[in-house]
């Protein structure tokens, strides 16, 4: 089907079927229950899911199929958000020209960066994306104030001169983003029992870009252009060797995976339709590779489930406070309550990145397939359980499952 | 004329940073050839030598003094340092005084044994992965490290003074025979980069006169020979990590009173010295210094007004452009030798 093998289809669908029904699967607990802080389902932070899956399916394209490790992917999603706020400043408030837009000029200046930076390999790869993102962050700042907002951030404002449609609505109000009349914020809510379940139009738009962005990515990993890359990150020199020029194709994979952050970009602002320079910063481009790493390099599904597990710890556990685990342990005696509590304290609320760190260095030291391969091993473990001997092929195959 | 000399001594203080901390860099990536993200989160442990320990000679009790009264008139409540009262008024407030020096002495065992610790429990298990995976671990470490200080610290820079002898400002332009007050430049400053240059000679003569350092060195250029002339070449090359790791501690010890630590200092200044180390050229330390320097002063000239007014927001990028045109032009960095780490 749509030119996948049956598995990559099947991963397709389970993945369409996730993302759709992901408004109900995150919102496991009713409404007004201790445990609804755990309830991921609201519009704004699935949305960030998706356009994270989004931005980290992109830089998987490049550092999981050709092993250049790039720390400046941020700057991409920084200009897709910028020239899709001008698109909905100058052209008008409709969500596809924006997001064309910022998957092109992210693409122009993928070419540009890449063009340079590929010249390098290895750990100065690393250091000359780092460098042009940190000017390209500098310069948003500082310099380029007329074109990006500098310090405030680029916002839509009240006399802009849209070309398409009205400077302001009805109301007198600045106009939301849009896609033919329906308003990304809109949404419905469906209550069941005790349960509230939101449909935001937002959300099932990114989720519907997500998943043609996911099925680009299967084909390219299937592809002979991909086996050309998984090469490069194997041996380059063998290639150089057999006559091949390997940097037409790296150079394709880094703009390819720009033009993804690009779209994760112009997404952001089609959700909410301001863009900030801090969005560039080198943090944020490390973030994406942790988002990678966590969830397992060179893997299809991975870096989605990466950045699912990052953004759900930035979003859920961060709010966990001292009181409220005071709350969850008030069964136990006073003393051993507040041992606890304080043993725990340190790892969740603001201190969450002292979690996500050492998950991270866990994940690396241990398990260098990332989340991906935790499960796998656990499906093996539960396998060999039942048929023995027959498991041993089978461990070969899981084996280029993944890939 | 007077502008830019001033700029170069501006220029100095961010250098002597930049220098330390890309001398460990360099120092651990000529030996070990790992790729430490993490020497940044030294630096800033160090600085933190510094908080913690004027914060325990600080350390007080109070006390009700009957004599005096506040405005209220109730009796004055006096907060006295139990150093005060060990080693009475004028050697115990000297040694509150003297706290940012003195954490030197507290912060070079300190360093030494997280470094080696580090280096024993986590990176040696790293030598046979590639760079990419180091340079992962260690900013997964970089990350936990700073969460730690961050939750015992707190968010917000803690300001921790230098001693009263140095909190003045030296007008250099008289001594170089300027007019008074045109080239004034703070004594803490002069003493960071005296410091600096005292710790690079140090690490120099190191490596350069004592039968450890000759060691090493041909360790650098070539470890398996040296391990089978039956040198144990491991020990060596984990006691220099230490030594990096105190190096940088010690530059963050003596940054604390030019600014005031927080918890991501380590990081702010791992990014420039990476950039520093990968123009000096990798593995190689001379090239370390100079470009650190070099960049430091660079990048002060390009804050000055004209500059600016010619090149508006260059400042911003002038170290990041000479990072690119020289990775572009000579892949080996300004010193860096041929053949180490070019690709």
């Amino acid at each position: 089907m749509l030119g996948l093998n049956s598995k990559d289809f099947r991963l397709l669908l389970l993945v369409a079927a996730l993302a759709l029904l992901a408004p109900f699967i995150l919102n496991p607990f009713p409404a007004d229950s201790a445990m609804a802080q755990f309830n991921a389902g609201y519009p704004d932070l699935m949305q960030r899911f998706v356009i994270f899956g989004v931005f980290a399916i992109g830089f998987n394209i490049l550092f999981g199929l050709t092993g250049y490790l790039s720390f400046g992917h941020a700057a991409f999603l920084g200009v897709g958000s910028y020239s899709a706020v001008w698109m909905f400043k100058l052209l008008s408030m409709n969500v596809i020209p924006a997001i064309l837009l910022a998957v092109i000029t992210a693409g122009l200046f993928a070419l540009l960066i890449g063009y340079i930076s590929l010249r390098r390999s290895g750990i100065y790869f690393a250091i000359l994306t780092l460098a042009f993102a940190q000017m390209s962050y500098a310069l948003a700042y500082s310099v380029l104030t007329p074109v990006t907002g500098g310090e405030t951030g680029l916002q839509l404002a009240l006399d802009d001169p849209r070309v398409l449609g009205a400077a302001q609505s009805a109301q007198g109000n600045i106009p939301v983003p849009g896609l033919f009349g329906l308003e990304m914020r809109d949404a419905a809510q469906l209550n069941l029992g005790d349960w509230v379940f939101t449909f935001s139009a937002g959300y099932y738009f990114s989720a519907v870009v997500m998943l043609i962005a996911f099925y680009l990515s299967i084909r390219i990993f299937r592809s002979p252009f991909g086996m050309m890359l998984r090469a490069v990150k194997s041996n380059q020199q063998r290639l150089n060797y057999t006559g091949l020029n390997a940097r037409p194709y790296t150079l394709a994979a880094f703009v390819i995976s720009g033009m993804y952050a690009g779209l994760a970009g112009g997404l952001m602002a089609a959700m909410d339709p301001l863009a900030g320079a801090e969005r560039m910063f080198w943090t944020a481009s490390g973030e994406v590779v942790l988002m990678a790493i966590l969830g397992g390099v060179g893997t299809l599904i991975g870096p989605v489930l990466g950045a699912g597990l990052i953004k759900y710890m930035e979003n859920i556990i961060s709010k966990i406070n001292a009181d409220i685990l005071h709350s969850w342990f008030a069964f136990l005696p006073d003393g051993l309550e507040d041992f606890i509590v304080s043993i725990m304290y340190p790892f969740i609320g603001k201190g969450w990145h002292l979690t996500l760190g050492i998950i991270f260095m866990a994940v690396v030291i241990f398990l260098p397939g990332g989340l991906v391969e935790g499960g796998q091993r656990i499906a093996r473990l539960f396998r060999r359980r039942k048929s023995g001997e027959a498991a041993k092929d089978d461990d070969a195959k899981q084996s280029t499952v993944a890939e | 004329m007077d502008a830019i000399i001033l700029q170069i001594l501006n220029g100095l203080d961010k250098g002597s940073a930049y220098a330390l901390i890309a001398l460990g860099l360099t120092l651990i990536f000529g030996t070990l050839g790992v790729v430490n993200f993490a020497h940044g989160a030294l630096f800033m442990i160090g600085a933190f030598c510094a908080v913690t320990l004027s914060k325990l000679l600080n350390a007080s009790y109070t006390t009700i003094d009957e004599s005096r009264t506040d405005f209220l008139g109730n009796p004055l409540k006096v907060e006295q340092p139990y150093v005060i009262d060990w080693f009475g008024p004028e050697v115990g407030a000297a040694i509150i005084d003297w706290s940012v020096p003195l954490a030197i002495l507290f912060a070079i065992p300190v360093m030494i044994l997280i470094g080696v610790i580090m280096e024993r429990g986590l990176i040696k298990h790293f030598y046979n992965r590639p760079h990419a995976d180091q340079i992962l671990v260690t900013f997964g470490l970089a990350i936990v490290l700073q969460e730690i200080i961050k939750f015992y610290f707190g968010a917000n820079p803690i300001p921790t003074p230098a001693p009263d002898a140095f909190t003045g400002s030296f007008d250099f332009g008289q001594v170089i025979g300027f007019d008074a007050n045109q080239i004034i430049y703070p004594y803490w400053r002069l003493v960071y980069f005296a410091f600096a240059a005292v710790i690079i000679g140090a690490v120099f003569a190191f490596l350069q006169f004592t039968t450890f350092g000759m060691v090493v060195r041909a360790g650098m250029a070539d470890r398996e020979t040296v391990q089978l002339l039956g040198i144990n070449i491991d020990r060596r090359f984990t006691i220099m990590f230490g030594l990096a790791a105190a190096v940088a501690g010690l530059a963050g010890v003596m940054y604390v009173p030019i600014n005031p630590p927080n918890y991501h200092m380590g990081m702010d200044f791992l990014v420039l010295s990476f950039v520093v180390v990968v123009v000096g050229g990798m593995g190689s330390l001379p090239g370390a210094v100079a470009a650190g320097f070099l960049l430091g002063i660079l990048e002060s000239f390009a804050s000055m007004g004209a500059v600016i007014d010619l090149l508006p927001g260059i400042n911003q990028i002038i170290i990041y452009l000479v990072a690119i045109i020289i990775l572009l032009t000579r892949p080996r960095g300004l010193m860096g030798r041929k053949g180490v780490m070019e690709e």
